[in-house]
């Protein structure tokens, strides 16, 4: 019961006060559950941020479920997602409640205009970021360049292709690759 | 039913967006566009908002779409929807494949995937520069720069590389946000 509590309290206060995303967390987690409660060994650690951040969705959430599933059982998957997500939920409904008024003020909206601006440069440099984490060979260039040509291509186009195309069709050319390369070595 | 159709789409979102934090924005961004439950302009409002707020902006714009479309039962739906899949997954790897991250077969597949949302990424910045900066939106539309926004965007670029050379990191999203804020005021209010 006592470690039920301190999983769900401990990741109320990593969703209340991590800014910066997912792998600002990251950091958070280890000091928490590695160094400080040592809860949590290094190498099962390390597998766990692995396993969060190849997963679908929002590796806050990958991670809560994943050291609440280990240390506790269903019920701590359940308390530490919870817990994680409870204050982005609580933050963001009151401000969906009176971010229409607030942009509404002159000052407020000439403000926005410039974070508009402002939200292209962090997401065009999130990306170089990623870029420039990506390993360094011909198959991540030749797909990275296909994607954003028929990406923006398309939008220009006004063709309807989702994102989820792209991501399972790169997929399964990962899968291919790899297989075409198997047989390549066995010969 | 907008209580099912806020569940189903994020759940969708929540699904199949790779790699946390704004390597899920093209995903989000194409639905709420989609769905006609953002601008463009919203939702570059609500994104900013996010990350000056702490937690998943995947949650974040989930709680707030469900909110604006549905109230609170919406807003518990679409973040719940965005959750749920996550928790499945994990679940089922943490209790019954152990060695996920070592089969041969999700590590081709995730190797394609890399690339491809680090593409969405910068298609995502791409296609939003010229939608809002220059209004071009798809092809035929005539040009409008909006010359403002643009040297404010340019601004930004130049502090960050700035920082960068001088600081070893890149400035904190938080800091540029107010910088662009002040900016923003600057430039439209004369």
């Amino acid at each position: 019961m006592d470690k039920l509590r301190t999983l769900f309290l401990t990741f109320l206060k990593i969703g209340a006060f991590t800014f910066g995303g997912g792998y600002a967390m990251i950091a958070l987690l280890e000091n928490e559950f590695v160094s400080k409660k040592k809860w949590v060994d290094k190498n099962e650690f390390l597998d766990m941020v692995a396993v969060a951040e190849s997963t679908p969705g929002p590796i806050a959430i990958n991670a809560a479920t994943y050291i609440g599933y280990k240390l506790s059982g269903m019920s701590g998957a359940i308390l530490s997602t919870i817990g994680v997500s409870l204050p982005s939920f609580i933050i963001m409904f009151l401000i969906s409640l009176f971010l229409d008024k607030f942009l509404a003020l002159k000052l407020v909206g000439f403000a926005f205009r410039g974070i508009q601006a402002c939200v292209i440069y962090m997401i065009l440099f999130a990306g170089i970021k990623m870029l420039g984490q990506l390993e360094k060979k011909a198959f991540n260039y030749v797909i990275f360049g296909a994607v954003v040509i028929s990406m923006v291509a398309f939008s220009i186009l006004a063709v309807n292709f989702s994102a989820v195309f792209f991501i399972l069709i790169c997929g399964f050319m990962g899968i291919t690759y790899y297989c075409i390369k198997r047989i390549g070595d066995k010969k | 039913m907008i209580f099912l159709k806020l569940f189903i789409t994020f759940f969708e979102i929540g699904l199949v967006s790779f790699g946390g934090g704004l390597g899920m924005v093209a995903l989000i961004r194409e639905k709420v566009l989609m769905n006609n439950w953002l601008t463009e302009e919203q939702f570059m409002n609500i994104i900013a908002v996010s990350e000056s707020t702490p937690g998943p902006i995947a949650v974040n714009v989930a709680t707030f779409v469900g909110s604006t479309q549905a109230g609170i039962l919406g807003s518990f739906m679409a973040t719940f929807g965005v959750i749920l899949p996550s928790f499945i997954i994990i679940l089922i790897i943490a209790a019954l494949l152990k060695n996920f991250m070592k089969y041969k077969g999700v590590a081709a597949f995730l190797m394609g995937i890399r690339p491809a949302v680090v593409a969405l990424v910068f298609g995502t910045a791409i296609t939003m520069g010229l939608s809002t900066l220059f209004k071009m939106k798809v092809i035929g539309d005539e040009p409008a720069a909006d010359i403002r926004a643009v040297i404010i965007f340019t601004v930004l670029v130049i502090i960050h590389l700035v920082y960068k050379k001088l600081k070893k990191v890149a400035p904190s999203p938080i800091i540029m946000i107010m910088v662009s804020a002040v900016l923003g005021i600057i430039a439209y209010s004369s």
